[in-house]
């Protein structure tokens, strides 16, 4: 009688246990996407910045300057159920306006150019690379929260459920070009 | 930036992700951050001043071959210390599907990782029973790096998720810029490789070669790398195996200086491969080359525009090929120069500035990389640990 009791006694802290550790997974993932969130949200804004200064700064030809202004303006602004497509728009711009390596080299050449060029190159390179860990980190989290355990004993407590964020983040040609 | 980098392989052997790892942390010290290397090695073999030694590694048979790995209770304990001393920034881990220090690392720490996939292996069966383990450590990753299109797709198919592409670095101009030597020139086809490993292929352009003297009786074979030479010539005619010059193990100059010296470079590799740096550094080197097709060569010889492919085992085609391209100068020039502008990407000026780019990214915004009381055992999770 006691021996069954003692098992059932070491069953239970055996699964409780398991189950904090489950807990304490969930957590960091958590945590990682929270961070991965953050660094994406950080990435877009520095894209949308340089865009909008490179078009404020007279090295582009106006129409350029009003089609870039106009979408790194408009993704800034977004509202969040709006943002994933504000800023595949601001992709698409780029995409547009630097579709040529001769705009590229138009922009080096003038004095500050190089500069802008090189923050732009490395803003449009960061983007797509923030976006798959974020969404890597959401996959991993959707898995685990998927699993029996965790929906049967509500692990995941009121956290919401991660979403993946989903955009068009191709970088423009003549600037995702790494041959020298 | 304080980076840690975790080798999963003995730092006194020599091989692929060794050489990646010694070349990102030198050019990352170059830069001015601080690098430390935590890679299993013999106590008495002497380390660079930034390599930390895990101890030991215990060769095991693991996965058809003997493997020689990291782990148990000193390791682990050495992991611990290596992550407390460092108090590092980011850790960078490389291939940590293995088990071995990768593994125990990720286990073992929390806060910005970074993780490196080299191979491209078919799912192993221990995988598959040791997937959740796995999984519970993998998830504490915050970005994957693959080092080809087709490494990311075995990734993707095995665990799920996603990575970036940055393939590995070479050192172009050391390449680019190194002395022919005489003895080496005059049609020759190199090779470079373990002459016992079938799958460095050499074997089938054993096979390839009577047919290639046949037409240009002139040709040598050369031959730079580990093993038995005697057992590699077996197949050969006896009147034929004057043409085959072995090497032996060569420096990293003899290399460099072996691959600009060389004609026609043959890379018949029949498997196993993720990404084939010594592609890159045979192209760098000015090296026209003739290569099997395995997706990891086709995407760095960008489809066989910047080297020719033959199929896979197929002696027949890299006899004809090799003859072909032998007696054709115009075409191996061409090789040559669209090899040299197409290996800039490989640099090390531009996959070190993209692996940093990594590290700012998943920095951003997280506290540093610090010891996972979780996982501290029993103790720990019950809230008992003393310090």
């Amino acid at each position: 009688m006691t021996a069954t009791l003692i098992w059932i006694l070491v069953a239970l802290v055996v699964i409780g246990l398991y189950l904090s550790w489950t807990a304490g997974r969930l957590d960091r993932l958590h945590a990682r996407i929270d961070a991965a969130r953050a660094a994406l949200d950080a990435q877009l804004l520095r894209r949308a910045s340089v865009t909008q200064e490179l078009a404020t700064s007279g090295v582009l030809d106006p129409a350029a300057s009003i089609v870039l202004y106009e979408a790194a303006h408009a993704a800034r602004q977004a509202e969040e159920e709006q943002r994933e497509v504000s800023e595949s728009e601001l992709s698409q711009a780029l995409r547009a306006v630097f579709a040529e390596s001769a705009q590229v080299e138009a922009v080096r050449e003038v004095p500050g150019g190089e500069e802008a060029a090189r923050e732009l190159t490395e803003a449009v390179r960061r983007v797509p690379m923030a976006r798959r860990f974020h969404n890597d980190a959401v996959r991993a989290a959707r898995a685990l929260r998927r699993h029996r355990k965790v929906r049967w004993f509500r692990l995941a407590g009121h956290a919401p459920f991660p979403m993946a964020f989903e955009m068009d983040d191709e970088p423009p040609s003549a600037l995702a070009d790494r041959a020298a | 930036m304080r980076i840690g980098i975790v080798c999963p392989y003995s730092w006194d052997v020599p091989g692929g992700v060794q050489f990646h790892i010694r070349d990102l942390a030198e050019y990352f010290i170059r830069l001015g951050h601080e690098v430390s290397v935590l890679a299993p090695a013999d106590d008495d073999t002497p380390l660079p001043p930034y390599v930390v030694s895990a101890g030991r590694a215990v060769p095991v048979p693991y996965n058809g071959s003997v493997a020689r790995l990291n782990f148990g209770f000193l390791s682990a304990a050495r992991v611990r210390r290596w992550l407390h001393d460092g108090a590092f920034d980011v850790i960078h881990i490389h291939e940590p599907t293995s088990p071995s220090l990768g593994l125990l690392t990720c286990w073992a720490a929390q806060g910005p990782i970074v993780a490196t996939f080299h191979t491209s292996n078919p799912r192993s069966r221990a995988m598959i029973a040791a997937y959740a383990i796995l999984q519970a450590a993998l998830e504490k990753i915050s970005a994957r790096i693959a080092v080809s299109e087709y490494a990311r797709r075995t990734l993707v198919e095995h665990l799920g998720g996603d990575a970036v592409v940055i393939p590995n670095g070479v050192d172009v101009d050391f390449f680019a810029e190194a002395e022919p030597k005489t003895e080496w020139q005059g049609d020759t086809i190199g090779f470079i490789g373990r002459i016992d490993e079938p799958r460095k292929g050499l074997p089938v352009l054993m096979k390839a070669l009577p047919k290639i003297l046949a037409a240009r009786p002139q040709t040598r074979l050369l031959v730079a790398g580990r093993g038995d030479e005697k057992e590699a010539v077996e197949t050969l005619p006896a009147e034929l195996r004057s043409r085959v010059e072995f090497l032996g193990m060569v420096s990293d100059e003899d290399k460099a200086r072996f691959l600009r010296s060389v004609d026609l470079y043959v890379a018949p590799n029949t498997g196993g491969e993720s990404f084939g740096i010594i592609l890159v550094e045979a192209m760098s080197a000015g090296a026209p080359v003739l290569a099997s097709d395995l997706d990891a060569f086709a995407q760095v010889l960008d489809r066989g525009e910047a080297g020719e492919l033959f199929p896979n085992e197929d002696a027949d085609a890299l006899a004809d090929a090799a003859v072909r391209l032998l007696a054709d100068p115009a075409r191996r020039a061409g090789l040559r120069a669209r090899g040299s502008a197409h290996v800039r990407r490989f640099d090390w000026s531009t996959v070190g500035a993209d692996i940093l780019s990594v590290y700012e990214t998943v920095t951003a915004g997280a506290a540093a990389v610090a010891e996972d009381e979780r996982t501290t055992g029993l103790w720990g999770r019950l809230g008992l640990a003393r310090d």
